[in-house]
């Protein structure tokens, strides 16, 4: 069996992007010495952390791919999804708090890929929290400046009769890519076809997946 | 009123601003077409020091090819990138017919 060959340090240095920056722990140290000195003086308690941390976790993309599955099966709603994505969202019960969501639509010959390059505005109180690597200065330089590599990494391999669109996510729109309906899923309803959509499918850096589908949730 | 309208050619400007702002250097001074009107928005740079950021700013979507971006870019040719972009960071520009 081969060792791994661990990269010399001194190349680490040369790499062009380098991950986290160095006020990190700064940031970090200060923002836990505020908390404590706000639960000290009795103007937040534990609970109220609590409160405001499980609900920045309740979104989940579960929640985008019903929205997904609905526009599948109801040419009605994709039209309104793709015109006002969230007056849609609200038509299932859910509220995009940060900004206006908007739906691009993948099609045979059209191919969507989100990034946001200056930070890492992403959908969160429908999708959750975005991955690591979507907060990743590789996947934000890279997103942007050759697509097609970084979708093939993904697994994502297109012709090039397929056209790739980059949506940088940098101002007041949040975004959700549609992606287009698995191939042999004619016969499966909403709910079963709620579980072909994945998160990265909802990024753009997969596609739905039937393979997805196959576990059945508890 | 907003400024602009779907189709129409826009340059994205650099105005050399330091701050909170929105438009990456990427996009600076290229050309690209306005694919949507978003709407009306608080000025971020404003907003990033604790100021109204009012009146809102017109905000469009904006679709650029990846070509005019990257002179090396080495996907299709048809591959477009879309970016928000505030008024103020937008000038229009020439039909592109006109260019050649």
């Amino acid at each position: 069996m081969r060792e791994p060959t661990l990269p010399d340090p001194a190349a680490l240095d040369r790499v062009p992007v380098r991950e986290g920056y160095d006020g990190a722990d700064y940031y970090a140290l200060m923002t836990r010495a505020l908390h404590q000195i706000l639960l000290e003086q009795g103007l937040l308690a534990p609970e109220d952390t609590d409160r405001v941390i499980a609900a920045l976790e309740a979104p989940r993309p579960e929640w985008g791919a019903r929205l997904v599955a609905r526009a599948w099966v109801d040419p009605a709603f994709k039209a309104r999804l793709l015109a006002d994505g969230s007056a849609a969202a609200a038509e299932l019960g859910f509220t995009i708090k940060e900004a206006r969501l908007v739906a691009v639509e993948n099609t045979a010959d059209l191919h969507n890929l989100i990034v946001c390059t200056l930070c890492s505005c992403y959908p969160r109180s429908l999708l959750g929290q975005p991955p690591w690597w979507y907060i990743s200065k590789a996947y934000r330089a890279r997103a942007v400046r050759e697509p097609r590599a970084v979708l093939k990494e993904f697994g994502v391999d297109l012709p090039d009769s397929v056209r790739v669109r980059v949506h940088d996510s940098n101002a007041d729109m949040r975004y959700l890519v549609l992606p287009r309906r698995p191939e042999g899923t004619d016969g499966a309803d909403e709910a079963d076809l709620a579980r072909f959509v994945t998160r990265d499918s909802m990024i753009g850096t997969a596609h739905a997946d039937i393979r997805a589908g196959l576990a059945k949730p508890a | 009123m907003s400024r602009f309208a779907p189709g129409d050619r826009v340059q994205i400007l650099d105005l050399g601003k330091p701050g909170h702002v929105r438009i990456p250097w990427y996009v600076r001074h290229k050309t690209g077409v306005v694919e949507r009107h978003c709407g009306a928005y608080p000025n971020p740079e404003e907003l990033a020091v604790a100021r109204p950021g009012l009146p809102a700013i017109d905000l469009y979507r904006v679709r650029l090819d990846q070509r005019d971006l990257w002179p090396d870019y080495a996907g299709a040719a048809e591959d477009t990138l879309e970016i928000e972009v505030y008024d103020h960071w937008l000038a229009p520009a020439a039909d592109p017919s006109a260019k050649d």
